[in-house]
């Protein structure tokens, strides 16, 4: 009996402090997202109100699409993370397979080599990278922000892909061999498909950190036509500090996509950190 | 081995590694060597000089330059200590309840604590910045409405707390991280372990302080070195929020704002590339000396329990 009950109160107790954090983590997006709603006199006379048809207004939302090129910068995000997820995946899946599958002179120093970006981040390399792209004509490209975020997924892609190759059957590739498969095929047609679910981890782990960069798009990208949302949104709103209408809705419209990737990928993305892909 | 050894090369394997190789090498290597090596020039009179260790010379030996990198430094420090202390506790806490067995709503409370992890840095900057102005005053609104409202202070625009604020902001975007990685860790702990526990009578509490805390040291290690290379390689948050001068009076610079502010110069300082790069090799020195601590000092000493 009190065993029962002292049970029931730690739940309780479990709960409620799920809650309270719960609160405090979702507290702050939900009071922009229900502001950027209102009129700029509701925002100010009861920031924690939802909003009525009294105070209902896209003022912001107006402004926002009026003064910022808001399509062209997600659609700039949109192509500079597909297109690096594209080429970190293949690239990394690669040269995870090499390593995996085939003992060659110099395997484990490869292996050394490419995880030595795990841990040292790629930004203390700003200055030559900006001057290398300077001197290629690739600044104010969005090739250059590829090159940069395929070079800094690779180290972590290869370490996860490369686990998990080792897993696959030796049996399968041989038996490819047997029936005349050249590497290419039994590493394309056999060991991919095999190697899916941790594909998907890598490109959700790589993901958000590449839509959400500021400092390359700041340093690299910089111009009107390549302007990622992260750092279009980081302008837009520098400008327009004192109107709270469009802050609020310009903070809204960069939250929106993220929540979305995050909705559709969550589980995805919470199953790949369980599974230890990263210990 | 799956590959009989035939003499000569085997283009497959070339094949398979060039990519990732070149690119890796190209974009992440070799401008890595070059921005060390670039700390030890400068330019005069428009022509890139060899100046030996001149750069270093300046940044630790001039006053206006050392105050900056050693303010810089300690207010990393501080963000770091401030991570160390709150976020990481915070995430074993939570990973912590989560973890115990048969607990509603286990994942629904899980994705809506991450969801600020996934939020960049710009818009967390600029919502708290919002949240915590005096002109809005949805901060001392609320400390009104529990009667705390003489707590209230412009946090972010103070320079004995605005370091704090941000910090604790930056904590509050990444308790998702350690959370979820000491989750991972508390459910591969296998039931027979705490069961055999259990007969001993260490249940609850103390089960989680004697039995789950000591074998999930190794991912708290791990935990530990990456909040450390994060901290020392910030950048995004200070400057979303308080720009490129990290106000107010720099009490709010840290390295990564530092090195942007020498490299790309702002207001009526020119940037200049070759100090940025002695900054940057500063950081690089700082993140390596962490990381070797880590991978020698505490890594090794860490026995990994194999279920």
């Amino acid at each position: 009996m009190t065993k029962a009950r002292s049970s029931l109160s730690t739940k309780t107790t479990m709960h409620a402090v799920l809650i309270v954090y719960t609160i405090i983590a979702l507290f702050p997006v939900f009071v922009i997202l229900i502001n950027s709603f209102k009129s700029r006199r509701a925002i100010f006379r009861d920031p924690l109100g939802l909003p009525n048809e009294e105070t209902f207004s896209l003022i912001g939302y107006q402004t926002v699409l009026k003064q910022g090129d808001f399509f062209l910068y997600f659609q700039n995000s949109m192509i500079v993370t597909v297109v690096s997820l594209a080429l970190i995946l293949l690239f990394g899946a690669m040269a995870a397979f090499a390593l995996a599958e085939y003992r060659f002179k110099g395997n484990t120093l490869m292996g050394l080599y490419l995880a030595l970006g795990i841990m040292i981040p790629i930004r203390i390399g700003t200055v030559a990278i900006l001057e290398m792209m300077v001197s290629t004509g690739l600044v104010n490209t969005l090739t250059a922000l590829i090159l940069v975020y395929t070079a800094q997924g690779l180290p972590l892609a290869v370490f996860i892909l490369s686990e998990f190759m080792k897993g696959v059957s030796d049996d399968l590739k041989n038996a490819g061999r047997i029936d005349g498969l050249s590497e290419y095929k039994i590493f394309f047609r056999l060991v991919l498909p095999l190697v899916r679910p941790a594909m998907a981890t890598v490109a959700v782990f790589n993901m958000i950190p590449i839509w959400n960069d500021l400092w390359f798009p700041l340093i690299l990208a910089p111009a009107e036509e390549v302007k990622t949302l992260t750092l279009g949104s980081q302008v837009f709103i520098g400008q327009f500090v004192t109107d709270w209408n469009a802050v609020l809705s310009a903070l809204s419209m960069a939250i929106l996509p993220v929540m979305i990737l995050y909705v559709i990928f969550s589980r995805q993305l919470i199953r790949g950190i369980t599974s230890g892909a990263v210990k | 081995m799956a590959t009989p050894s035939k003499p000569g090369i085997r283009w497959h394997i070339v094949v398979f590694l060039a990519p990732a190789v070149l690119v890796y090498t190209a974009v992440m290597i070799y401008p890595l060597f070059n921005t060390l090596r670039l700390s030890f020039f400068s330019e005069i009179d428009q022509e890139r000089v060899w100046v030996g260790l001149d750069n270093f010379r300046t940044l630790f030996g001039n006053t206006i330059w050392s105050d900056q990198f050693w303010n810089a430094l300690g207010n990393n420090t501080w963000f770091f200590i401030i991570h160390m202390l709150v976020q990481n506790p915070i995430g074993v806490a939570l990973a912590a309840i989560l973890s115990s067995p048969r607990l509603r709503f286990a994942a629904l409370y899980r994705s809506a604590i991450f969801i600020p992890t996934i939020l960049s840095f710009v818009i967390v900057g600029f919502a708290w910045k919002l949240i915590l102005s005096p002109i809005w005053g949805i901060a001392p609104g609320m400390l009104d409405a529990i009667g705390l409202k003489f707590l209230y202070q412009p946090w972010l625009g103070k320079e004995e707390y605005a370091l704090t604020t941000l910090a604790l902001v930056s904590v509050w975007q990444y308790v998702g991280i350690p959370m979820m990685l000491i989750y991972a860790a508390l459910l591969s702990i296998p039931d027979e372990i705490l069961e055999a526990g259990e007969c001993d009578g260490i249940t609850g509490l103390s089960a989680f302080w004697k039995i789950k805390l000591p074998l999930i040291l190794p991912s708290i290690g791990i935990i530990s070195i990456l909040t450390f290379v994060g901290n020392f390689n910030a950048f995004d948050l200070i400057y979303a929020a308080q720009g490129a001068l990290a106000g107010p009076d720099f009490s709010t610079d840290i390295l990564g704002t530092f090195m942007y502010r020498t490299f790309f110069g702002f207001q009526l300082q020119l940037g200049d590339p070759h100090m940025g790069s002695a900054i940057a090799s500063a950081m690089f020195v700082i993140i390596l000396i962490g990381v070797c601590l880590y991978l020698f000092g505490i890594q090794r000493r860490l026995r990994n329990y194999q279920f």
